[in-house]
């Protein structure tokens, strides 16, 4: 399980005050109440804890409203509201009286285990929980003590009642809102000396707290970043080259295009050629227009450079090839040569997985403004608001203090917002705005996001297994040809194997005691990113679909086989037998159902991003269709702050690796993607979507990930419903494709 | 110049009259609640309704829709059946990202305008808008609601 969230390069900026005093707006909130002392702590001091600066985080309005600057941006995972949720369990305020803000670039808001911020690898809440909690806390001590001085009392006299402080004694109530001004200008107390609340008096986590933008969400008032506006604003749209790493030649109808309506300029930037006017529609009809001859830069551009030649076909050859080879080992047990010399019966098969884009239905859109002043201001899609900061800050020679970043609500994400060297659109924004001495917003059309999107990795992996006389298997290896995405956004291997690439072939909990797990490097030339699940979104299609294949071999049951090589295991002997439980009870089938299909179920797990796994499908297949009837998915994530909101990604995530394994794919032929839009890149439609049962399994272990897990055990559970339905093997994804 | 009247107001436009009404819509006017997701007319997230009928914005010419009544999702709290479908989506919790939701709702209100009580097969003909967040069945389970069939079925 990795946390792949951190970007290249980063490196540490220090905004201090001024982002969060322009991060809000109204009367009464930060601006107002941040104390002088610890503005300027900020300021000279690096020391800040970040999450206890109650001030950076927290305002309280008169009429009891609560604005929260939150460290992680929301893109529909519903983190917002979860954040609310931790604040104000501790700050005893309803999640509902909040209003939740994407935090500023600072160092109060690296709460990820007070070090980090960013919003991936599923780790918000499992890295911050404690720290969010405590954050609530110590307001609460203020609010208290802000009430105490206010009626003369000691502090251990009163109590709070949610929004407000009471003292039982007199009777006296004061909502927060009359309290916040005064205590935000209290000492902030030493975090360690304000305990936290007994779990079992939680009144809001644990509960399926309703969505806080959800309205704002259903009527279209919800802004992102391709909705943002500034007065003077102009448009652009981009031509990209075909292939990265060719650059801008002549563009021979320069001159037709400057006397095209609407047309402000025509641009060179690097790899692209833009088209700014004064409205969207005139800037794209005109950038489509540019005839653009793409050379060979005489010094290489600094990106990946695509080869003409490069095809996902070519690369699964290739990829093919060298999964036969030994690999650079990951992960090994036992001696898995002698196991094999040992076996009874072995088993050997090559699987295969796609390229994927992330197609979020948002495309990318970046505004730049540069103010009188000397300052920028940019709204800028991002997952990780330091690294984009400073990245800025090194482009523009700015220092960051001078950089305002606006982290928008995200349309979507699934990983495509981390700082990728050439898939943001932030650059281009950024040199229109300094060119034109304007405001101006980029928009990537469809085409342009699926020419430029970094890709989902693809593997050819080498499976083979060896089982003993009774059937149950004594050895497992696995060899996939693939290059993980850290590697290809760093476009180099680094010091150490990319865990990105095989989780999911490792960290397997399954008692084989030989194994062998290996990564077989093979370079691709197109740029690669984080996709929703990461390594695992792949990598547990191999290994269950695979192990599907060893029981069969070895006349064993599906379920029988995992319950085995999971004895001892209680968490996820529970775990399996909850999702069997859920679906009904285990019948694998074939069979006939009442609508006279024929069915089958498939039955996989998965461990990914600290939760823990386990799904059921039901398929059937007419005429060549694929169809999935149910998925019934149990997750343990130890424990959970909103369930309404984990059966949400549940849902959202095993459609997605539904869509995966059915019809989803991103392929390449001569250096460029065959599919520029929607009508070439398939993606699961309402149609093909079924039920998902999702039953929450709270182990009380630690807290896990939310946002993917629900994604690596759909594909494989799918796969081994459809290999019992139609008793071939299902070895590469998408396998609906007809 | 083009006039158009949306959600009740009349306009008149400065853009030509093949000009997508989707631009027309966000860029001339500045109402952004009608997304931009594939210019196509696959995705669905730019769906209004034109004359009650819901139309994806991003291919119907401005010039095409002169002299029609256009409605987009910033009057749908004023639509009796937009109101209705609007509260159902915050009662069954249906947006993750929202981005596709504006055009779901335009969707959901055309088909309730059209047909108070839609069956299985008439919802699944009328909601084809893509989500990539998978809020399919939760979609479904809003309209069932509002169709009068059972709440939550999928």
């Amino acid at each position: 399980m990795t946390l792949p969230f951190t970007d290249p390069g980063e490196t540490p900026v220090n905004v201090s005050r001024r982002g969060f005093l322009q991060g809000t707006s109204g009367a009464f909130v930060l601006a107002l109440t941040l104390p002088p002392a610890i503005a300027r702590a900020a300021d000279t001091a690096p020391a800040v804890v970040p999450g206890t600066r109650v001030p950076a985080f927290l305002a309280i309005h008169p009429d009891g409203a609560i604005h929260l600057q939150s460290p992680f941006v929301e893109g529909g995972q519903g983190i917002f509201t979860g954040m609310a949720q931790l604040v104000g369990e501790e700050l005893d305020a309803d999640p509902a009286r909040f209003v939740v803000e994407n935090a500023p670039v600072g160092p109060d808001y690296k709460v990820m285990n007070g070090t980090r911020r960013g919003t991936g690898g599923s780790a918000s809440v499992r890295t911050s929980h404690l720290v969010m909690r405590r954050l609530g806390a110590i307001a609460r001590a203020m609010l208290i003590a802000a009430a105490a001085e206010k009626w003369g009392v000691p502090a251990a006299e009163l109590t709070t009642e949610p929004g407000e402080v009471v003292h039982a004694k007199s009777g006296r109530k004061l909502g927060y809102g009359a309290l916040a001004a005064r205590a935000m200008d209290l000492p902030v107390p030493a975090p360690d000396s304000i305990p936290l609340k007994d779990k079992a008096k939680f009144r809001w986590i644990g509960k399926s707290v309703p969505r806080l933008e959800v309205r704002a969400k259903s009527t279209g008032r919800a802004v992102y970043a391709i909705d943002a506006h500034v007065d003077g604003m102009l448009h652009a749209a981009v031509q990209h080259a075909p292939r990265l790493g060719l650059d801008v030649g002549t563009i021979r109808n320069e001159a037709a295009l400057k006397a095209m309506k609407g047309v402000h300029s025509v641009h060179r930037l690097p790899g692209a050629v833009a088209v700014v006017a004064e409205r969207f529609w005139h800037a794209r009809r005109a950038v489509e227009a540019a005839e653009v001859e793409w050379i060979e830069p005489a010094t290489p551009l600094p990106v990946r450079a695509m080869t003409a030649d490069f095809s996902t076909e070519g690369y699964a050859a290739a990829a093919a090839t060298a999964a036969t080879g030994p690999g650079e080992v990951a992960e090994t047990a036992g001696d898995v040569a002698a196991a094999f010399a040992a076996a009874a019966s072995t088993i050997s098969a090559t699987y295969r997985s796609q390229m994927l884009n992330h197609a979020q239905l948002e495309p990318p859109a970046t505004l730049a403004r540069f103010n009188p002043d000397g300052t920028l201001d940019i709204w800028a899609p991002n997952q990780s608001p330091d690294g984009f900061l400073a990245d800025i800050a090194q482009r523009t020679g700015l220092a960051p203090d001078k950089i305002q970043l606006h982290s928008m609500m995200l349309g979507g994400f699934f990983g495509r917002h981390f700082k990728y060297p050439t898939a943001n659109p932030y650059p281009q924004a950024i040199a229109l705005a300094k060119a034109t001495e304007r405001p101006v917003k980029v928009i990537w059309t469809r085409e342009e996001e699926f020419l430029r999107d970094v890709m989902r990795p693809m593997a050819v992996v080498q499976l083979r297994a060896a089982l003993d006389a009774e059937g149950w298997p004594t050895a497992l290896e696995a060899v996939s040809a693939t290059e993980g995405p850290s590697e290809g956004i760093a476009n180099k291997r680094g010091e150490k194997m990319d865990a990105a690439a095989l989780e999911g072939l490792t960290g397997k909990l399954y008692a084989i005691p030989n194994r062998k797990i290996a990564q077989a490097y093979v370079r691709t030339p197109a740029m690669l990113g984080y996709w929703r699940s990461v390594g695992h979104s792949m990598n547990d299609f191999f290994y269950e679909t695979f192990l599907d294949e060893i029981a069969a071999k070895g006349g064993k049951d599906p379920y029988a086989l995992r319950k085995r090589l999971l004895a001892g295991n209680k968490r996820l002997t529970t775990l399996l037998d909850a999702v069997v439980d859920l679906s009904g009870g285990w019948q694998p089938g074939p069979y006939g159902a009442p609508d006279g299909t024929r069915r089958a179920r498939g039955i996989a797990m998965a461990s990914p991003f600290g939760s823990e796994t386990a799904v059921i499908a039901e398929v059937s297949k007419t005429d060549g269709e694929v169809k999935v009837h149910a998925i019934w998915q149990a997750i343990d994530p130890g424990s959970v702050v909103n369930p309404g909101l984990v059966a949400a990604q549940v849902t959202g995530a095993s459609a997605l690796g539904l869509s995966t394994a059915l019809v989803e794919q991103a392929v390449w032929k001569d250096g460029k993607p065959v599919a520029r839009n929607f009508d070439g890149y398939r993606v699961l439609r309402p149609g093909q979507m079924p039920p998902v049962h999702t039953r929450i399994v709270e182990s009380g272990e630690k807290i896990g990930g939310i946002g993917e897990p629900g994604l690596p055990a759909v594909p494989p559970a799918v796969a081994n419903a459809l290999a019992r339905l139609t008793g071939q093997p299902v070895r590469a994804m998408p396998f609906a494709v007809t | 110049m083009i006039r158009l009247n949306i959600n009740g107001t009349a306009h008149s436009v400065d853009a030509e009259p093949e000009t997508p009404l989707l631009w027309v819509i966000r860029d001339n006017l500045g109402m952004t609640g009608t997304k931009y997701g594939c210019g196509i007319a696959q995705c669905g997230a730019c769906s209004v309704l034109i004359d009650g009928v819901v139309t994806r914005s991003c291919v119907t010419p401005a010039g095409s829709v002169a002299g029609a009544a256009i409605t987009t999702i910033e009057a749908m709290e004023h639509d009796p059946v937009g109101s209705r479908v609007v509260d159902a989506w915050v009662r069954h919790q249906v947006p993750q990202c929202g981005y596709c939701q504006s055009g779901q709702v335009m969707a959901a209100t055309s088909l309730l305008r059209a047909n108070a009580h839609p069956t299985d097969a008439d919802i699944d003909a009328a909601m084809v808008n893509l989500c990539r967040c998978g809020t399919y069945t939760t979609i479904r389970a809003a309209v069932h609601d509002l169709a009068g069939g059972k709440g939550g079925a999928a």
